[in-house]
């Protein structure tokens, strides 16, 4: 087994909730319950489930978006959750993150270029033409072109603006990305064209993703490992293979045979 | 066996450019106890087609040509594309009705959803008082919603409920035929199943016709009888399940179904190939 990049042990994270009667009770949800994942490098573990079932809360504890109540998250044998503004700064130029919806995760009133450029920008990596290089390249890697720096967000359908939230994720050069649900709200003729983008771009730059989906054909194709959640704990863990063929869990069996389609291509 | 609803030669077109063909020539039909799937990218003109067999078209869209043909239980043959809004408001909700895509907006907040079930049941059956209330119970109940619910607001119910409501309102009035746009889209895997099982047993169970929109193949594989492929704006390919997906005759619908990831992971994964369009030009 290759080494882990990104771990986190024990994670526990609860959220209060109002209830009863106009809101003055409160009752506690738990998101996380004990919940300890490893992402190896290089490789891609999908953390599925239904709405509902925690996956996101993990995905933003892990990277220190939210805070969490106890547990310990360990990227590259530092402890993430004991770095203080500044230095937790400088490490998330290596952990980013593509957004669900391409249609509200870019800033409608900044053009391309800046979107893109401006985690470099903030890391203040480079001379301002060294920056302009980087995020044209980029761009171009993702199958944009130069003059669509100077669009505004309004300008591309779907397909093209998922692939501005993955330029910009990958101009920092980070190591793990996180893509929470990246390709669920894209047409399926579009689906595949991202999948295989991101796959490229992994085995180019030496990424270790994090996919969250609850479509699991999806997962299918891009995970190297699967995480299944269910009501904010990890049911089931292991490799691709494994879980699709053998699962054990009742639950993982039930979301496996609610894939649409399935019933009839045997 | 005359079909439920003949749609023939449909064209819409925005009022201002009546050149841009939205739908161009679209034809086919929904047979009674069947279901109809069309399937299609964003923009392909399903879900226009759909809101004109309802008359619920914008106001910047026009009909340019074709006609609807309904059969009627009650008043025969009607072409719904020439009805007056008066004839349509006793068509809709009672013999034809529709399920919308975002259960999260398409139910009023403010109102309980017995209140909404039982909206369409006073409008087209004059129910009333005792009566109507054990027919939202029992509707809600066919749906799997304990009937109790009836005076919960709809923020108190989840995402695959308040589908399910949908639903109830749908079939309240047993309609001849249900649109369904769409429905399953915003709503989780395991949830999706029950819905599509749901639908498959009123449908059975009414003998409904059932026009279900929708772009995913995997499910079209579980409910459909009849498929059509729609591309900007046009049917590419029509006919039985069995026909369109096993044997796919044109290039759009062969690109459309490889670019479908599969659950066992042996197809490798393929971005849609539009260079037959280049043949076709």
């Amino acid at each position: 087994m290759s080494e882990l990049i990104l771990e986190a042990n024990h994670l526990v994270k609860t959220y209060t909730q109002r209830s009863g009667r106009f809101g003055f009770n409160t009752t506690l949800v738990k998101a996380l319950d004990d919940v300890s994942v490893g992402l190896s490098a290089g490789k891609t573990l999908a953390v599925v489930g239904e709405s509902g079932s925690g996956k996101s809360t993990l995905a933003r504890c892990l990277l220190q978006l939210h805070p969490f109540d106890s547990g310990e998250v360990i990227f590259q044998g530092q402890q993430l959750d004991q770095l203080n503004g500044q230095a937790l700064r400088q490490m998330r130029q290596y952990l980013q993150m593509v957004f669900q919806d391409p249609f509200a995760s870019l800033n409608p009133r900044m053009r391309v270029g800046e979107i893109v450029g401006e985690g470099l920008l903030i890391h203040g990596l480079g001379s301002s033409s060294e920056q302009q290089k980087k995020v044209v390249a980029m761009l171009k890697r993702v199958g944009l072109t130069e003059a669509d720096m100077q669009k505004y967000p309004h300008e591309f359908s779907g397909g093209q603006r998922q692939r501005v939230g993955i330029a910009r994720a990958l101009v920092l050069q980070p190591k793990v990305v996180v893509c929470d649900e990246p390709v669920s709200a894209l047409d399926v003729s579009i689906q595949a064209q991202i999948l295989l983008l991101l796959k490229e771009l992994q085995a180019e730059m030496a990424l270790s993703y994090l996919f969250i989906s609850h479509d699991l054909r999806v997962v299918r194709h891009i995970a190297d490992d699967v995480a299944v959640m269910f009501q904010g704990r990890i049911v089931e863990q292991g490799s691709v293979a494994d879980i699709y063929d053998n699962p054990r869990e009742e639950y993982t069996r039930k979301l496996l045979s609610a894939i649409p389609g399935k019933a009839t291509q045997h | 066996m005359t079909p439920l609803l003949q749609i023939s030669n449909l064209t819409i077109t925005p009022k201002k450019q009546p050149t841009r063909l939205l739908v161009n020539g679209v034809s086919f039909n929904i047979e009674a106890g069947k279901t109809t799937c069309v399937v299609g990218e964003s923009g392909s003109g399903k879900s226009l087609t759909a809101l004109a067999v309802m008359g619920l078209l914008s106001k910047q869209l026009q009909l340019n040509s074709g006609s609807i043909l309904f059969s009627n239980a009650q008043a025969g043959v009607q072409d719904l594309s020439k009805l007056d809004i008066a004839s349509l408001q006793k068509i809709r909700g009672a013999k034809i009705a529709m399920i919308f895509q975002e259960p999260m907006t398409s139910l009023n907040p403010v109102l309980t959803v017995g209140y909404q079930i039982g909206e369409s049941l006073t409008a087209h059956l004059g129910l009333k008082g005792a009566a109507l209330k054990a027919k939202i119970a029992s509707l809600l109940e066919m749906v799997g919603i304990p009937a109790g619910r009836a005076d919960s607001y709809p923020d108190e119910l989840s995402g695959g409920q308040r589908q399910r409501v949908m639903i109830a309102m749908s079939i309240a009035c047993e309609p001849q035929i249900l649109i369904a746009d769409e429905p399953t889209t915003a709503l989780d895997v395991t949830v999706q199943a029950q819905i599509l099982q749901l639908l498959h047993a009123l449908k059975t169970r009414m003998n409904m016709g059932m026009l279900f929109i929708t772009h995913d193949f995997g499910v079209v594989a579980d409910i459909a009888d009849n498929v059509v492929v729609m591309f900007r704006g046009e049917i590419v390919e029509s006919g039985a399940k069995e026909a369109v997906l096993n044997n796919p005759q044109h290039p759009y619908t062969q690109a459309l179904l490889a670019c479908v990831p599969d659950a066992e992971g042996k197809k490798p994964l393929k971005p849609i190939d539009y260079s037959w369009l280049g043949h076709a030009a």
